[in-house]
Formats: C-alpha cells, structure tokens, sequence
C-alpha cells in the first residue's frame, strides 16, 4: 500500500510546525493531549503486563511462575499505574485537552502553560513511579494501608507515595484548567444548557479532580512523614488510628472511581447521539444527574469501609447514601439507550463500543448495588466479586468509552479513517475477552476467593484458568489498536471535516483542525446535537 | 465446600444471605438482560437503511425520566433495608455465644477457647451453638473470612473486634484472611470444623488444655503484681475489678465508658489513657510486657469476676454491639483516646 | 523612567477583563484546592483532639503564646500592607506597591524568622516527635501526637510562606520592570488573594495550637 502523498495539505496544527521542540515546547492543547496520549499508552502497557503476569501466575493454584511476594508486587504496581497513570488522566487528558475548547468554540483552554507544566508534571511522577518499580517495587496494594504501609513493608512505599503524590498535581491542575475554561472561554451564544454532554461529564469531573486530590496528597504526606520518621499519625502502636487513614484514603478514592467513569460516560454522550442521529434523550437529565454524581459521589467513601470497623450507624448511612449515588447513573443508561430508540443506528466502531459500554457498564454498576446492600458486602468484600465489579466499569466501561472515542476522534485529531473492518473486530475481541476475563471473578468472589490472592485452594482453580483465557484474548484484543491506529495516521484514507455527520463545534473545523481551532470565533444559535437544525449543512432527510 | 456457597447454606445467617443475594441477581440480572436486549434490538430494528435518512427527533419525555428516576430508587431503597436488616443479624451476636478470642499475626490465626483450649488456623465447634470471635491483632490489619457463613471482620491492632456464627450443619469450612496483610496473606488460610455433638465431645477428650482461660488470667493476674493494687474488697488504692465487665464507668474527664474488652485492653496497656474517676494514676503501663495472648487471658479472668468471685458473668444481648467505632462505647462529655503507646524506651 | 506599560492579551482570550476573570477565577479554584488540602490535616488534628483532650491542651499549654500572637500579629499586618500594595497598584502608584510588597514581604520574613526560632526552642526542649522526644507528666506519649501535627501543618503553612516570599519578589520584580499599571494588575490582585488565604490558614493554626492550653499557662 502506498503512502497518501502529502501534497497540498492545507496547513493545520500538526503540520504548522516541525520539530521535537515544538512539540515539547508547545501551548497548544491539541498537541498536548497528543503528548497525554504517548504518556498514557506507555503506562497501560506496563499496567497490562503486569496484570498479564499475574493472571498467568493465577492459572495454578500454586506459586510457579512467580513468588508470592513478586506476585504481591505485581498487584500493587498494576493498581497504581492503572488508577493514577492510565484511568485518572486517560480521557479527560487525551480527549478533553483536545476537544473541550473545540466543543465550546475556543480557541485553546484558559492556561495553556499550566496545560504543558501539566503533562510535565505527570511524567515527573511515573518516572519516580517507575523509579520504585525498577528498584524493586512496592507491596501495599494501591491502597497503602496502615499500618502495613508505614511499619511493616520493606519496599519502596516512599517512592511509589511520592511518584503518585507529584501527579495528583498534574490532576489539579487540568481539573483547574478545565473548570475556568468551561466557565469563562465559551464561545457567543454558548450558555450551559447548550453545552455538549460531554462539556458537563468533564465539568463534574474537574470539580472532583481539583476538590478530592488534595486530600490525598495530605494523606499520602502523613503516611510518609509516618513512615520515614516513625512518628504516630495511623500507627496503632505509635499512637495513631489505622481507621483514620482508610477514612482519608477513600474520601479521595471513592470520588476517584468517579474521576474515572465520568469522562467514560462523556464520550458515550457524544457517540450514542451521533450514531443514532437522534439527540441524546433526556439532554437536562443526564447533565443534572453528572453533576449529582460528582456531589454524592463524595458523600459514600464509607462504604469500602463496612467491615473495617465503623458504627452500624455510619455503616447505614454510608449504604443509604451509595444507593442514592446509583441513581443518577441508572438514569445516563436509560437515557443513552432511549436515545437509539426509533434512531437511525449505524454500526461503526464507536458505536460498537457505545453498546458495549452500556451493557457492561450496567452490570459493572448493578454490582455495585450488591456491595452497597450492607449484609451482602460483609460476604462480598475484599473478595474477586469487588474485582469483578470494579473491572467491568473501570475496563468494561472506562477503556471502551476511550477505545471509542478514540476510534469517533481519530478522523479530527489526524485527518485519516482507521480501517473499519480489522477495528469492528477488534472490539469483537476486547468484548468477548473482556467478560471471559472478568465474569468467571464474579463466582469466584460468591464462592469465596479473597483478592490479593498469590495461591488458592484448588477448588478455585477452573474458573481462575477461565479468567486467565480471557484475559489473553482482551489483550490481543488491546493490540490491534495500537498497530491499526498506528498504521493509518500514516498510510489511512484521508477524511473530511464531519466523516460521521455529527452535530458540534468541533466538527466544523477541518480534519485535522487548524492551530487556533477555528477561523472565525462561532456563534451558537441553537441547543446541542441538533440534526433537525443542521439537516441542510449535514445533507440529510 | 464449593456446595455449602451455592446450595447448602450451613447457617441461619448463610441462608437469609443467600435469599438476598439471590434474588438481587435475579432483578440486576433481568434487568441487564432487558437493557442488553433493548440496545441490541434497537441497533438492529434501526439499523441505518439509506445514508441520509433522519429519523423522528425525540428529546426526551419528562414522565417516563421521572418515572425511571423514581422507580429505581425505590427498588433501591427496598435493597437497602433488607441488606441493613441483615447486617444487624450479623454484627449482633446472641447474648449466650461461646466467646472464642483470636489473635491474628502475620501469617496465622490463633484461637482460645474459654476452657484453655488453643488452636492455631483451626476452629473447631459444635453445631447448633452460637460462636463469637473476639479479636485483635499483633500487628498489621488481617480480616476474618469464614464464606460458607457469609461472614467477615476486619481484626485491628490495638482494638478489639467480633463477629458471630453458628453452624447449623457439620462440615469443614474455609477460613481465609481477607486484608492483604504482606507477604503470607493468602497463606493466613485454615478451617473451621463443625461437628456433631457426640464427635465433637470425642474431640475434646482429646485434651491438650492448659487450665481454663480464666484461671490463666488469674495466674497471670498474680505474677504481674495486679492484685498488690487491685483489691476485691472495695478498699485499696485502686478500682475494683469486680463486675467490671460491661459496667459503666466514670472517668476523669466526666465522660463516662462502657467497660468492655477494648477498654479493659486499653487499661491495662495505656492506663493513663482514661483514668477513673476517683482515682490517681499510677499504675505501670504493660505495653511489651504482656503478649496479646496473655491480655486475652486476663480479660477472660476479668470478665469472669462477677459480683462473687469466680461467678462467670454473662454478657447481655442487645448491650452496645462490639466491633464497632474506634472506641469503647461511649456517652457523656469528652472523648477518651485509642492510642496505646508508651513513653519513649528506643 | 520606564515606559508605560502595554498590556498583554494572551492569545487564547478575546478580551482583557475576560483574561483577568479567568485569571482570578482560577486562583479562587486553586485556593479551594488548598483549603482540602489543609482540610486533610484539619481533621486529622480534629479527630486525635477528640481521642486525647487532656495531651491536646497539654500540649497547647507548652506553646510559646507570646511568640505565636507576635506571629499572628506580623501575619496580620503583612496582610493588611497587601491590601495596601494592591490598592497602590489599582491607583497606578508604582513606587508605593514596590514599598508595600517589600513590607509585606519584610513581615513575611519575621514571621518566618520567629517560627524557626520556635522550632529551635521545641528543638531544645526535646519536642520534636521521634526517639528524642521528651514531655512532662503521664499524656506524654499522647501529647506526641499533638506535636506532630504541629509540626506538619505549622510546616505545611510555612512552606506556603515561602512560596508566598518568592511570588511578592516576583512582583517587586515585575513592577520594577513596569509591567503594572491601574488597567493591568491581576497578577498583584492574586498575589494578595493567595497570601490573604495563607494568613487565614495561620489564624486557624493559631487557634488550635496556641489558645486551646491558655488557661494552663502559668499552672
């Protein structure tokens, strides 16, 4: 296959300038959340390996392939690079960097300099990350408990804690980015109700990036000045209250997952109208039911917490209070799927992965009705259930929702079309092996199989090698991507501006867009995905 | 094993358990499938015919979103009671349990019984009775798993947790650790053993008890000089100990706490912690000096000082649960501290 | 005499009061990040508080109050010749910010100068937690906590400090270059929105540390 020639391409920001330091030097969020992207890829490799790793360990019951305390290692280190290298920053920085500006008719965010000071920042933080993992890792679980964390463990926890506690910065400071552009740098006629959903998932978003990572960062500090200078804060034999750190942990964690799922869902909002060629159904629901999330979300961090230690009262409260946080989310699912009724469905891979996202996102969040229901979590917790439930919305639903929107923004962001067919089936892939992966995890938590498990009894043996089948296939599944998506930005058929015909600001702009997004500032005249309006421009009906 | 997890629930608890996760797959999982179908069906039903087309474009409809925001909660508030019921079952043991104390260290489980019996990674019970677990760790957090009774509790250092079970059926049943707690983890793993009556009567016979956990701790009581200070004849610089257990006490801070096993650990380790009221402190402080073993023991020969010595006291259904909140029970002005440390000897 | 400064629009603002909107809403956000961030710490000392009044007031009680009221006062004054500076620079009086801004950063550097001496002094009297540490009467080992949270928040805050001195210096610089005028000034306008938080932040730290043990002082 030949090359395309690049002849009269006209010029645009990728082209406009050339050079490695007009990359590392650049202001540009287009070009940054392309830097976000190399970032986060290399780290979803080194997370996937890891767990690669540990599930071939899992296929016997007993330690062959690794030692329990590399095994220990290896869980802790996918846990940490998943949640804070890939999970926290993989949409709202790839994907938000790019078309948060676009989509409000900007044309860039509102600090462009803390943007690049971001990315900095962040990569700042996995190396010393990484640092701790080539020096010999750390043991802890991501979740750093003390008094394990503080007193017990020999590894690197001050490193690993310092690697983490740097990029919750670069959290900061895109949720920061993210807030003041959204509020202050909207284009003409721009008001909030007519904002794309996917502004208003990453809007609540960085309201939970900028308010919960600072308290990890202080519980982070405390559990190192703890650990470094042997000075009671959660040390029950230095005087502290190990409860107390679970407490300040998860009222960071527990919005985290939020920080994860919230941009999954953006991108869902974009593909579900686009495909469907309908607006999304339930426009001022879904943006209310975001920002509810955002605000419960920070009110349920107990309920991780129900067999550690806490009153019944709090435990109850902590229950009442998850359930409500389910709601809001329940209705996104309705919404989406009301929006393909009676829709024009077309069965491009975004779309694939759209459907596949809310299937597995509503039996990711189903389960979550099960560990909030007080008496079936005291059996279900710290088991393969929690796993399970956790996977099917972190990777059933967040790492689809970015596979699609990849795959839905890869004409604008390259101006090329990947190859359909070899992508239709890689989603084929990632969705059977995504379930045998995770699915068996659900039996296996019932039954009884405790997380952080390197060996187990035998009778968990069948349904451990079945995970482990599926998580082969899920990661050929992962790869394919990365050699397709690769391929085409060189050698892919060339798209136009609106290759979907979809409604957006964004969709205006040339593919690739021009440096400063548009030539003209828009002006918005009407409400969101809005083909009624735009029949004529977008030649339908 | 894998039998008593899905048919044949070898507990009261285990069965009500079962009841409820059931039929909570059975919604979440009619409902998923209704969803999956919904999207699949529509995708297939409105599969794009001609390249233009447009169909009708609906926004939304205000009482179908109230009613599918409505509907759910309600469903989910019915989850909520039915799973708070049934975690009052499991964290409120019945008043007349057989009290089993544990101390859990990296990588294994110790349990006493009240009659002195000790057993390492293993339980063994009769059936039909109920068990209370009281326990505390030597070092890191561990949490006790027993999955065929549906139960689990973190077990802390420096405090006391419980949980209870009674085994309806003879089996032997997994006991697994369930807080990562370093290297041996998944090696913290036994078995609890429920047995008949009569197999179970055999078992004891065996023996290999050293004299009952009480009257260890009386010994230990003796050998540390507790009783040079703590006189059971109501005189004496010191609190007397009888009927201490479950009593209310007044301390120093006007505050007043419910005496139970983490306030009698406390006391014993930290005693400056919370002082009673009346009394001066100067009792030496015991930490590294006692094993979590022997606190054990001394506090089952302080709960077993009644208002006659040697009566053994019971302890009352319905009182303050145990396992719960960092403190002992706790009313009145002031909060007493948890920490448990000792001026500095590095 | 410099030039009259230009102002300067960034690129990605189409207008002058939109970039100094954006400019201060951004500084309100990142102050709202640093109030979590103490929160963290806040309730830490909340929690133990309540677990061991008696060591807690104990430990209030061992606190130099006449240093820290002369550091609330320094911290009060500093920020009331911020407030100064930056009405100098709405008013377009140059030479009047520059004084204002060394002032404050002058206070700024007493107070800092007067906590290390206090930590000097905790030093000598053996209360810096760890193996060393040394308190009288029988809440020793539980006043080390309060010490320790002590020494991460007053810390924690007079790192902030610093970094405060290096943004004043910063704009003593700039104003020297001219780059301020009564049109242009946000960056002084949020430099005295992030010192103004630091002083709030010790005014807290005063009270929880310092007046707690007041009535012991003297016993």
């Amino acid at each position: 296959m030949t090359p395309v020639l690049e002849t009269a391409v006209a010029p645009n920001y990728l082209n406009e300038t050339h050079g490695i330091r007009s990359w590392l030097l650049t202001l540009d969020h287009k070009r940054i959340g392309i830097l976000y992207v190399a970032s986060i890829t290399v780290f979803f490799f080194l997370g996937g390996l890891f767990a690669l790793l540990m599930r071939l360990e899992l296929l016997a019951p007993r330690a062959w392939l690794l030692s329990p305390e590399e095994y220990n290692k290896l869980f802790t280190m996918h846990g940490i690079i998943m949640v804070w290298f890939f999970l926290i920053p993989s949409i709202p920085n790839t994907l938000g960097n790019f078309f948060i500006p676009m989509m409000i008719g900007a044309n860039d965010v509102a600090f462009p300099k803390l943007n690049l000071l971001s990315w900095y920042v962040f990569n700042l933080g996995g190396a010393i990350t990484v640092f701790a993992l080539v020096r010999g890792g750390v043991d802890t679980g991501w979740t750093f408990y003390t008094p394990f964390s503080t007193t017990y463990s020999t590894t690197y926890v001050t490193a690993a804690a310092l690697g983490i506690f740097i990029a919750g910065f670069s959290s900061i400071m895109t949720g920061l980015n993210f807030i003041a552009t959204i509020h202050r740098m909207r284009a003409p006629g721009m008001t909030w109700f007519r904002l794309p959903m996917f502004i208003w998932s990453h809007y609540a978003t960085s309201l939970i990036l900028v308010l919960a990572t600072p308290v990890l960062a202080i519980t982070l500090l405390m559990m190192a000045v703890e650990r470094i200078f042997q000075v009671g804060i959660f040390d029950p034999a230095l005087g502290g209250d190990p409860v107390l750190f679970q407490h300040m942990f998860w009222f960071y964690s527990h919005p985290a997952v939020y920080i994860m799922v919230l941009p999954g869902m953006a991108v869902i909002s974009e593909i579900v109208p686009t495909f469907s060629r309908k607006p999304l159904f339930g426009y001022t629901f879904v943006a209310l039911a975001s920002m509810c999330i955002a605000v419960i979300g920070f009110l349920v961090w107990g309920h991780h917490m129900f067999v550690a230690g806490l009153s019944v009262y709090s435990a109850m409260g902590f229950s009442f209070l998850s359930y409500l946080v389910a709601v809001p989310s329940a209705i996104k699912v309705f919404n989406w799927s009301a929006t393909m009724y009676k829709g024009s469905i077309s069965w491009d891979t975004p779309m694939l992965y759209a459907i596949g996202f809310i299937g597995l996102f509503t039996i990711g969040g189903m389960t979550g009705l099960f560990l909030a229901a007080l008496g079936v979590d005291v059996h279900v917790t710290d088991t393969y259930f929690v796993i399970a439930h956790f996977h099917y919305i972190m990777v059933g639903g967040t790492v689809m929702a970015f596979l699609g929107g990849i795959h839905y923004f890869w004409p604008k962001i390259t101006g090329r079309l990947y190859p359909e067919g070899l992508a239709r089936l890689s989603a084929l892939i990632v969705f059977i092996g995504f379930n045998l992966t995770f699915f068996p995890q659900f039996v296996l938590g019932y039954l009884g199989m405790p997380r952080r498990y390197a060996v187990y009894p035998i009778e968990f043996h069948m349904l451990n090698v079945l995970s482990t089948a599926g998580a082969s296939i899920l990661g050929v599944g992962y790869v394919f991507p990365l050699f397709y998506l690769v391929w085409s930005w060189k050698y892919g058929k060339k798209s136009g501006p609106n290759p979907w015909r979809a409604t957006g600001l964004e969709w205006t702009s040339d593919s690739p867009p021009p440096k400063e997004n548009f030539e003209v500032t828009p002006v918005v005249t009407g409400p969101p995905y809005d083909f009624e309006r735009m029949r004529e421009e977008l030649g339908l009906g | 094993m894998t039998a008593a997890l899905l048919f044949l629930a070898p507990s009261r608890i285990a069965a009500e358990y079962d009841w409820l996760f059931w039929i909570l797959v059975t919604i979440c999982g009619l409902v998923a499938l209704a969803i999956a179908t919904f999207i699949v069906f529509s995708a297939i039903r409105y599969h794009r015919r001609s390249e233009n087309e447009l169909p009708p474009q609906i926004r939304g409809n205000i009482k179908l979103e109230l009613t599918w925001t409505v509907v759910p909660l309600i469903i989910f508030m019915g989850m909520f009671a039915w799973g708070a019921t049934l975690y009052f079952d499991i964290e409120r043991p019945p008043g007349d349990a057989t009290e089993i104390y544990v101390v859990a260290k990296q990588w294994m489980w110790k349990l006493q019984a009240p009659d002195g019996r000790r057993e390492i990674d293993e339980l063994h019970v009769p059936v039909g009775r109920p068990v209370k677990l009281i326990m505390t760790s030597q070092d890191v957090i561990h949490s006790f798993f027993v999955p065929a009774f549906r139960i689990k509790q973190d077990v802390l250092p420096n405090r006391y947790t419980t949980i209870w079970f009674q085994p309806d059926k003879p089996g032997k049943y997994h006991l697994f650790c369930a807080e990562y707690c370093g290297m041996k983890h998944s090696g913290m793993i036994g078995y609890i053993y429920a047995m008949e009556p009569r197999e179970y009567s055999l078992w004891l016979a065996q023996g290999g008890a050293e004299g009952s956990l009480a009257s260890t701790g009386e010994k230990l009581f003796h050998q540390f000089g507790c009783a040079n200070c703590h006189h059971f004849d109501g005189h004496g610089p010191c609190p007397d100990l009888k009927g201490l257990y479950r009593r209310q006490v007044l301390i120093t801070t006007g505050a007043t706490v419910v005496a139970d096993e983490s306030y009698i650990r406390e006391s014993i380790v930290d005693p400056g912690a919370k002082i009673v009221a009346g009394f001066t402190n100067y009792m030496p402080v015991f930490k590294d000096r006692l094993t979590e073993d022997q606190l054990v023991a001394l506090i089952a020969y302080i709960k077993a000082i009644g208002p006659e010595p040697g009566t053994q006291q019971p302890s009352s259904a319905g009182d303050v649960p145990q396992g719960y909140g960092a403190q002992p029970g706790i009313t009145g002005p002031g909060t007493p501290g948890v920490s448990g440390d000792q001026p500095k000897a590095h | 005499m410099a030039e009259p400064a230009t102002l300067i629009l960034r690129e990605q603002f189409r207008t002058p009061v939109q970039q100094r909107e954006t400019a201060t809403l951004g500084m309100w956000i990142f102050l709202a990040t640093e109030v979590m961030l103490f929160g963290g710490l806040f309730l830490a000392f909340t929690v133990y508080r309540m677990y061991n009044p008696a060591a807690f007031i104990q430990g209030s009680a061992d606190m130099n109050i006449m240093l820290g009221a002369i550091n609330t006062a320094v911290l009060i004054g500093s920020s009331f010749t911020m407030a100064l500076a930056v009405h100098s620079a709405e008013t377009g009086d140059r030479k009047l910010l520059t004084a204002f801004l060394t002032s404050t950063m002058v206070l700024g550097a007493v107070f800092l100068a007067i906590k290390f001496t206090e930590y000097y002094l905790h030093y000598l009297d053996r209360r810096v937690p760890g193996p060393g540490f040394s308190f009288p009467g029988p809440e020793a080992s539980r006043a080390e906590m309060f010490f320790v949270l002590y020494f991460i928040m007053t810390g924690l805050h007079a790192l902030h400090m610093f970094i405060g001195e290096g943004i004043l210096f910063s704009m003593i610089l700039r104003n020297r270059a001219g780059s301020f005028t009564a049109e242009y000034h946000t960056p002084v306008e949020l430099a005295g929105l992030y010192w103004h938080f630091v002083d709030v932040i010790w005014v807290f730290l005063f009270a929880i540390f310092y007046i707690e043990g007041l009535h012991l002082h003297g016993k």
